[in-house]
């Protein structure tokens, strides 16, 4: 019974996955630890050194330093499964109720980004593959190469400066609005930072369908289907983008996944407070408790969102459908 | 923003080296691309001699932000210093960075992909079991995580940004050496009664070097713009060291009054990755397997 469960490849998957995040915490934990300095170090600056011994032992204990890492590891991941993430001593908030604020951003921004890319990317790609090697294939070509290339930070400074230097627009300029209060200046404020990012990942999602077109259209299956006779339309819809979706759909999965761990420069470049500058803020302060449960928040974001992407194609490839 | 070479490994054993340069030399994009990484290499080494007339950190008020002029190619900053020897300076510290991060990269994770993927049982566990824990991480924040754990220079920035790219190496090789070790050559080898360790090196390792090279040079781009993206934030190289994506950074307030100051290293940098795409593209449609023959 047991064996047999272990067998179900999603029974395994979640298992890999629990792993996978306890390992991700043990790493972030370390990793925290082996900056130089702590949480006292850098909110009190250089006045730390003037603290006595006392003062510092009282911080040190006020933060839960003093007692052993292993106690300070446990009592971390005691506390998560117990709905507490901790507490940012900076913004005098819970890192929950922090991320409640972050995490929509991040997401907001994520799905848009898919969004703008899948829009750009998916037609690119099957026009570059209509016909290959032709000069519509080269400028889809192109524009791939170019969204690999051009990196965010410099497209987004260069958006930003010229944009606002020459129409006077510049909705990021004013503080962040969050699409329940404002949806129009929401919006307004997602639409550079999601075409910046976009056009980064819809290189890689034109790439993927260029390819995996040109695959499929080589396969028997598609000589069968045009020899029965079937539309033009029919064919490229049903047969060949069918089949096609599956590299596609994971290849979106996993560039959704890295969207949600935040966008750290374009957050930055573009003043949104999502979880990418939650994180970087957190590092450089030294918030143990902010930076460990945001990245474990994110790497559990990720490793579900692999798993969806997983049951997506195991649903759309129409060979495991068949069977 | 991860895409992972997919150059074809079964069959692809190493053919005359001549021949595949002569196949590289015949696609245009692989052309263009090396001469692109050949003409910024040289600009690093250039900077690296030191033979360049301006200084790259040597400061002069009184030719602050002058266009670009016969003493002056790409201009001067804000503090009097030559852009030209800026970038060029900057182009040299991203070559380091890169070079020695994938150097790593490769090293470690191919002789860790390569072992788990062939003597599988525990090792292969661990390496995966770390390699999925790597790849949960948002990649920038990793690195920027590990840049702040040492004291920055342009060595330890090199490390992070190696730590990040490891696991892309370990899922390079591992998958073609599980299906290699079931080929044929490799069971022969074995019933010839050679050790595990030279079958790995001397059947296995050649059988993957085609994927690895398309792999190397994919990862040199992204090493130099992670590392970009890094400088961008204030956290690769501390300055007064030029690097072009804090370059980048200053020349924001700038852009109006100095154009020159954004549009050099902006410049750099795009040719620079868009050479190395263009080399990978190259190398990938040379070292394939289906175009052998064509020369």
């Amino acid at each position: 019974m047991l064996r047999r469960l272990l067998a179900n490849p999603i029974v395994s998957r979640l298992i890999s996955s629990v792993g996978t995040l306890a390992g991700v915490a043990v790493v972030v934990f370390i990793m925290l630890r082996a900056i130089p300095g702590n949480q006292i170090t850098a909110s009190y600056g250089i006045e730390a050194a003037a603290l006595t011994d006392e003062q510092r032992a009282a911080l040190l204990s006020y933060y839960g330093l003093d007692k052993p890492l292993g106690v300070q590891f446990f009592s971390w991941i005691g506390n998560i499964f117990r709905g507490n993430l901790g507490v940012s001593a900076r913004a005098h908030q819970s890192v929950a109720s922090l991320t409640a604020q972050s995490l929509p951003v991040t997401l907001e921004l994520a799905i848009w980004t898919i969004i703008l890319s899948l829009a750009i990317g998916v037609p690119l790609g099957m026009l570059s593959a209509s016909k290959p090697d032709s000069p519509r294939d080269a400028v889809g070509q192109a524009v791939g190469l170019a969204g690999l290339s051009i990196p965010a930070f410099l497209l987004g400074t260069a958006l930003v400066t010229v944009l606002s230097k020459y129409l006077g627009f510049n909705p990021n300029g004013a503080g962040y609005a969050y699409f329940t209060k404002n949806p129009l200046l929401n919006m307004q404020q997602m639409l550079l930072p999601s075409l910046v990012l976009a056009f980064g990942i819809a290189a890689p999602i034109m790439r993927t369908t260029r390819t995996a077109i040109l695959e499929v259209r080589s396969q028997d299956f598609i000589r069968t289907a045009k020899a029965k006779g079937i539309s033009t339309r029919r064919l490229q819809i049903r047969h060949v983008l069918g089949n096609a979706l599956v590299p596609i759909v994971t290849m979106t999965g996993l560039q959704f996944g890295y969207l949600l761990g935040g966008a750290v420069v374009v957050e930055q470049i573009f003043s949104l407070p999502g979880i990418g500058r939650q994180v970087l803020v957190g590092i450089q302060q030294k918030e143990y408790a902010v930076v460990q449960s945001t990245v474990l928040l994110i790497a559990l974001g990720f490793v579900i969102v692999n798993l969806l992407t997983d049951l997506a194609y195991r649903r759309i490839d129409p060979r495991v459908r068949a069977q | 923003m991860t895409e992972i070479a997919s150059a074809p490994v079964m069959g692809a054993a190493p053919g005359r080296t001549g021949d595949r340069l002569r196949l590289l030399w015949h696609s245009k994009t692989g052309r263009v691309g090396l001469a692109l990484v050949l003409i910024l290499a040289l600009l690093a080494l250039v900077s690296a001699l030191g033979i360049l007339p301006n200084d790259p950190i040597t400061q002069n008020a009184a030719i602050r932000l002058q266009g670009p002029s016969a003493a002056h190619w790409f201009g001067t900053d804000q503090f009097g210093r030559d852009v030209f020897a800026r970038v060029a300076a900057g182009v040299l510290n991203s070559t380091r960075i890169a070079l020695v991060a994938v150097g790593f990269a490769t090293v470690v994770g191919t002789l860790s992909g390569v072992a788990a993927g062939f003597y599988r049982g525990f090792s292969d566990v661990a390496v995966s079991g770390v390699t999925n824990v790597l790849f949960a991480f948002p990649p920038l924040l990793l690195a920027l995580a590990l840049a702040s754990v040492f004291t920055r220079t342009w060595f330890t920035v090199a490390v992070a940004i190696a730590i990040v790219y490891t696991p892309i190496f370990i899922r390079v090789t591992r998958g073609p050496v599980l299906s290699l070790r079931e080929v044929e050559f490799v069971s022969a080898a074995t019933a010839t009664g050679q050790r595990r360790s030279a079958i790995m090196f001397r059947h296995v390792l050649p059988n993957i070097t085609s994927i690895l090279i398309v792999q190397i040079t994919l990862s040199l781009s992204w090493a130099i713009l992670t590392e970009a993206s890094l400088s961008f934030l204030g956290l690769s190289t501390p300055p007064p060291a030029p690097s072009l994506g804090s370059m980048i950074y200053e020349a924001r307030t700038l852009v109006y009054v100095a154009p020159w100051t954004m549009i050099a290293p902006g410049v750099l940098i795009v040719a620079y990755v868009v050479g190395l795409n263009l080399l990978g593209d190259g190398l990938r449609d040379s070292l394939d397997p289906k175009n052998r023959g064509t020369v």
